[in-house]
């Protein structure tokens, strides 16, 4: 064959990485982990990324239910959970997002797309009836809303069968449940669908703030009381007039 | 050297076109190696240049205890400030006196009727319109705020005195805590009871269809009800316990809704707004409230 790459003019290096493809490869991956390296392996040892607050603290059984839920029906792709430090967004929907508001979430529900409102602070903000009959039919609560109805999250029970291997797995990535939060998942769930169960003290004593939800439906603890936890406790941990802000401008 | 190289290569000058070859040949077709236009090449090392100055004047490279903080120290929470305090500045001289005027004085002068109208309007299209509907009107189990029927009061404070501190809401110590038994649910009536009590309440209204009132209804309505909805049915404010007497219901006037209101007994819950809105804000919010067309 007359083809002989060896007269090309650049010669050299090219020609090593051109004829051996391990190597070609070695190459490109070093040349891709540039970008992770620069913008995400320091946001594992600055100390600066997530603030420090008051009042964070891992999911309750029953909220960490209705996340998972949340992450199934993929409430993310409409909602976002991220208040930006921008004037609009502030007025509207309160402090802006810190870090350390969602350090116990795995996979964080930041999102990227606003279809609907943002859901980082919509803790508190209506009640759980209102949360219910929206779920059921959003265009009964939002004439305008174009967000789909949930009716049968209300007739499906709540299986949280896995929800004690979730805990543990938490805790091997960081989340800090307690062997005691862990024994008592179960318990916990049912205490707080429940007014005036028994264990609602010890549950509010380990999940402060945690909302209890008054469950009557015949079908006991549904996915819907599940979901309306989680979406009850979002945003609300950080007491705003106690934080710093000052301290943690960067 | 590249004498050499040139010699060896099959780079060449190329005799149509007069550019060089790259040398490349496959099965007798050769690569031209035009080169870039210049002004290609001029922008590709501006932009070049363009990110290395904007890494240098805005913040950008991690270090091992924090980051570079840029020329000018610009970060976009510091930003968020210097808008929000500018935004304060502006607002202050109207929101002053909104501070300091009582709810009365506001209504009295048009000014801050005006400026506390707009603020109410912006602040219920974001909190209240979800629950109370957009322009006020509520749905079922969620009060009608433009007619003159008030659960808890329909005075310019008792308006602001639900907002700040919501109904039934488990965090606010100062909340509109009373709330209906559930008869039915609990056992305190029988079935029959509360199908004799519903029909006796509908009468009150003179709603269509209504028997004709019973003793046995007005000894249940005088014994289970009356404490809260008042002897003749006019109900009670102080405790949330609505009018049954007129033609405004908040869950629905048929008799199966009846029942089952008085089976499960309960009331809506409304946030205590004192925990995400400032005092201006409720105050401005009360006004637009009060204004809508019902207040008292």
């Amino acid at each position: 064959m007359s083809q002989n790459v060896n007269h090309s003019p650049t010669g050299g290096l090219q020609k090593l990485m051109e004829t051996n493809s391990i190597l070609l490869v070695v190459a490109i991956l070093i040349l891709v982990s540039i970008g992770g390296v620069v913008e995400i392996v320091p946001l594992f040892y600055l100390k600066n990324t997530i603030e420090k607050v008051e009042g964070v603290r891992p999911y309750s059984p029953l909220e960490l239910a209705g996340y998972n839920i949340y992450v199934r029906e993929g409430c993310y792709t409409c909602h976002s959970q991220m208040i930006r430090p921008l004037r609009d967004e502030v007025e509207r929907y309160g402090h802006y997002s810190l870090a350390a508001e969602s350090m116990y979430d795995h996979p964080h529900q930041w999102g990227s797309k606003r279809n609907g409102p943002d859901l980082a602070r919509v803790g508190g903000k209506y009640s759980n009836d209102w949360q219910r009959d929206h779920l059921r039919n959003p265009r009964a609560m939002v004439p305008t809303s174009i967000m789909p109805g949930y009716p049968f999250l209300t007739k499906t029970p709540l299986n949280a069968e896995h929800i004690t291997e979730q805990m543990r797995t938490l805790r091997i990535v960081g989340v800090p449940y307690t062997d005691t939060q862990i024994e008592n998942a179960l318990i916990d769930i049912q205490a707080q669908g429940k007014l005036d169960h028994p264990g609602a003290p010890a549950l509010s004593q380990r999940y402060p703030n945690a909302m209890i939800n008054d469950v009557s439906g015949e079908n006991g603890i549904t996915e819907e009381d599940a979901l309306i936890a989680y979406l009850q406790h979002l945003g609300v941990s950080v007491d705003f007039k106690l934080y710093d802000d000052k301290a943690n401008i960067r | 050297m590249p004498d050499k190289k040139h010699e060896k290569s099959k780079v060449r000058i190329d005799a149509h076109s007069g550019v060089p070859t790259t040398g490349h040949e496959w099965d007798g077709i050769e690569e031209l190696n035009t080169p870039l236009p210049r002004w290609w090449v001029w922008t590709f090392w501006l932009t070049v240049l363009w990110a290395i100055a904007y890494t240098i004047v805005y913040p950008a490279w991690p270090t091992l205890s924090g980051g570079t903080h840029g020329l000018f120290g610009w970060n976009s929470r510091n930003q968020l400030t210097q808008e929000v305090t500018q935004l304060q500045v502006t607002r202050a001289p109207i929101f002053a006196k909104l501070k300091n005027a009582s709810l009365e004085e506001i209504e009295a002068n048009p000014d801050l009727l005006s400026a506390a109208r707009m603020v109410g309007a912006a602040a219920f299209a974001n909190n209240c319109a979800a629950c109370h509907g957009a322009g006020g009107a509520g749905s079922k189990g969620y009060a009608n705020l433009n007619d003159d029927d008030w659960i808890w009061g329909g005075h310019l404070n008792e308006i602001r005195a639900t907002i700040e501190h919501g109904a039934r809401w488990e965090t606010d110590k100062a909340t509109h805590s009373s709330s209906m038994p559930a008869f039915g649910r609990d056992g305190l009536l029988t079935p029959d009871q509360i199908s004799i009590l519903a029909d006796h309440v509908r009468t009150f209204a003179e709603l269509p269809d209504t028997v004709a009132p019973t003793a046995e209804g007005q000894k249940l309505y005088d014994d289970n009800c009356a404490a809260c909805h008042g002897i003749e049915g006019k109900g009670n404010t102080e405790l949330g316990a609505p009018n049954l007497t007129d033609a405004i219901w908040l869950y629905g006037s048929d008799k199966p809704t009846i029942i089952s209101r008085i089976k499960n007994g309960g009331g809506g819950v409304m946030p205590a707004w004192s925990e995400k809105l400032d005092e201006i804000t409720i105050k401005a919010l009360s006004i637009y409230v009060h204004s809508l067309g019902g207040g008292q």
